[in-house]
């Protein structure tokens, strides 16, 4: 206990006079945004192949799988003169109420044909109930393979690039021998993507979209461990 | 000294001279008030690394302006239980203190509009600086009786704290005064600023050394309820304190009477140990300078006022009272007594501070001793943070106290 122990609180200006040269850690968000990490799960698109036809085939094994019970399916016999998708059945109803999903990706793993995927897109928002139900006109791809633009949606540039989500390390099947082999299929406007890197490190981050974790979140990492962060 | 306005009798062009002076003031002080807002919530960012308000207006000037307007379409409430006439008048009592006060502040020097000698500042009475005083003690009026006639708890809680802290460190904030009063010979601030003119060195906060200065600084914030020491609206314990209860244009009127307060006790402290307008100026312009010189050295205060709010936690209330009472009352009135002193004959007053100094430190050390009798001095007296320990740590670990 000295005289001057009650002067150490002064310590707390020093503190703060030098924060007025630290840089800014707010963000103009809806100006500016952060990177979304790769495997964000945001809102679904139904893709369908390279030749057009939807992937669906209206099995409804994503809407047993969803624990928010989001998803109503209903499938069709297809026109065998005009087929909307390849082989016997299709999706014929396809819904997903957004006030209900909880973007658990369960769906995307039960999907024996990967015809649902999530996007990375979080920021869209509704004034009815009505608009939060999302039906095939919305769901499936446009002709070019990428997700339909709602109005009510805030997708900024290349953030419809490389939005189906898909994002196998290993084999569809997940076992270790497979790994960095296509078991996939070609999907409209990507073609057949190359796996991303799995264990043995072998990847291809241009052609597969992928981020690594640390670019992703370099903002909030220091300096002094390689990120930006003073 | 008379206000040499009033010296060749009371005409026309000397009225009208009048109102404009208080109709200039008024508005530059509101506009300014809008500015500091501004100005606090932007420095107080930037010590906390934010960006802080830029959305109404370039850099986000107009929030306040934004936020006022708003305020004034806001539904005016008005408690059951609240004491109607008091409720309404509180928030007056708060504001025009804070709008009377800057009229003693000479802003600038003194020039010559058509015949007639003008002091830039709205009033020059003979007994200036003791109408500061009791305006600012007329202001505690306002956050006691807000508090007092909300007919609510917590802002009662408020109201009490107020007026125990208002009334303790106003007199420090009044022996202060008087070594600068000692000093200057008069009680006119024109008389105090100029006294102090032409050279640094003879501004107040260095002739009467450092610490009447150091207290009217502490004491004055305590005085304007600002952090750290605005137990009185104490957000984290009293829900906003005394003016809980107030919505819409009531509570817009605290709330410009505190920022009000910042930009009046900021000019008051310039006008008191800076010199207030005066700084060197140049041959063309010469109106100017003076003012220039006084915005500057405000604007200075204004930001230190800033600073500590971002610097400093609230205080506790016992801490409050005892740094009031134990520490800057003593101090402020010994350092009177030696400027006094010094006045009198500068040996005496040398004498007078060694005596001071020598006192200061026995007291300090008996009260350290006795202290530490009672702190050490075990479990019968039951007090004392150490001897809780004590009984803690043989709790938790009865090897390791020995016992």
């Amino acid at each position: 206990m000295g005289m001057f122990d009650d002067l150490r609180f002064f310590g707390g200006f020093k503190v703060t006079l030098k924060q007025v040269l630290e840089p800014r850690v707010t963000r103009q968000y809806p100006k500016e945004k952060q990177p979304k990490p790769p495997r964000a799960h945001g809102r679904h698109v139904l893709n369908r192949y390279e030749d057009g036809m939807e992937k669906c085939i209206g099995c409804e094994l994503c809407a047993a799988v969803c624990p928010a019970d989001c998803i109503y399916v209903r499938g069709a016999d297809n026109d065998p003169d005009a087929p909307t998708s390849p082989g016997e059945r299709f999706g014929f109803v396809y819904e997903i109420n957004y006030l209900r999903c909880i973007h658990c990706d369960l769906c995307v793993e039960a999907c024996p044909t990967e015809a649902i995927t999530e996007s990375k897109l979080f920021e869209f928002s509704f004034t009815s109930r009505a608009d939060a139900i999302y039906t095939k006109n919305e769901l499936v791809v446009d002709d070019d393979g990428m997700p339909k633009h709602l109005p009510w949606e805030d997708w900024r540039d290349g953030e419809d690039q490389h939005s189906s989500g898909w994002m196998r390390a290993t084999a569809a099947n997940g076992a270790a021998q497979y790994e960095g082999e296509v078991q996939w299929s070609g999907e409209l406007g990507y073609g057949v993507r190359p796996a991303e890197a799995g264990q043995s490190g072998r990847r291809d981050d241009e052609a597969t979209g992928n981020i690594s974790v640390r670019t992703a979140s370099r903002n909030k990492i220091p300096i002094r461990l390689g990120g930006r962060v003073r | 000294m008379p206000d040499p306005l009033f010296a060749h009798g009371v005409g026309l062009a000397v009225i009208v001279i009048v109102i404009v002076k208080a109709v200039v003031a008024f508005a530059a002080l509101l506009v300014a008030t809008m500015l500091m807002v501004w100005f606090e919530r932007k420095v107080i960012s930037d010590m906390q690394d934010r960006i802080g308000p830029n959305r109404a207006g370039p850099f986000g000037l107009l929030q306040s302006l934004a936020d006022g307007t708003k305020l004034f379409f806001k539904e005016d409430l008005l408690p059951d239980r609240a004491d109607r006439f008091v409720f309404r008048l509180a928030p007056l009592l708060a504001v025009v203190p804070a709008f009377l006060m800057f009229a003693i502040v000479p802003v600038g020097g003194v020039v010559t509009i058509a015949h007639h000698v003008v002091e830039l500042q709205v009033a020059d009475p003979p007994m200036g600086i003791l109408f500061l005083l009791a305006l600012s003690s007329v202001a505690v009026y306002g956050t006691m009786l807000a508090g007092w006639s909300s007919g609510s708890k917590y802002p009662l809680l408020g109201s009490i704290r107020a007026s125990a802290q208002m009334i303790s460190y106003e007199a420090a904030l009044g022996l202060t005064v008087v070594t600068v009063v000692l000093e200057s010979h008069s009680l006119s601030t024109r008389a105090i600023v100029e006294s102090q003119a032409h050279h640094f060195w003879q501004w107040n906060v260095l002739r009467l050394g450092i610490v009447p200065f150091v207290v009217f600084l502490i004491a004055s914030t305590a005085e304007m309820n600002r952090p750290p020491f605005d137990l009185a609206e104490g957000e984290s314990e009293l829900g906003g304190g005394f003016n809980t209860e107030y919505s819409s244009l009531r509570f817009a009127l605290f709330y410009l009477a505190e920022f009000m307060n910042t930009i009046t006790m900021s000019a008051v402290a310039v006008t008191l140990f800076f010199g207030g307008p005066d700084g060197p100026g140049f041959h063309f312009l010469t109106w100017l300078w003076p003012i220039a010189w006084f915005v500057g050295k405000t604007v200075v205060f204004c930001y230190i006022q800033v600073w500590i709010r971002a610097s400093l936690p609230r205080m506790r209330y016992d801490q409050l009272m005892d740094l009031g009472w134990k520490r800057l009352i003593p101090l402020s009135l010994g350092w009177l007594l030696v400027v006094a002193g010094v006045i009198v004959s500068v040996a005496w007053g040398f004498a007078l501070l060694g005596a001071g100094v020598v006192g200061a430190g026995l007291l300090y050390q008996a009260v350290r001793v006795g202290r530490r009798r009672r702190d050490t001095g075990a479990v019968v007296t039951g007090g004392g943070r150490a001897a809780g320990m004590t009984r803690l740590v043989a709790t938790l670990d009865p090897e390791k106290s020995g016992s």
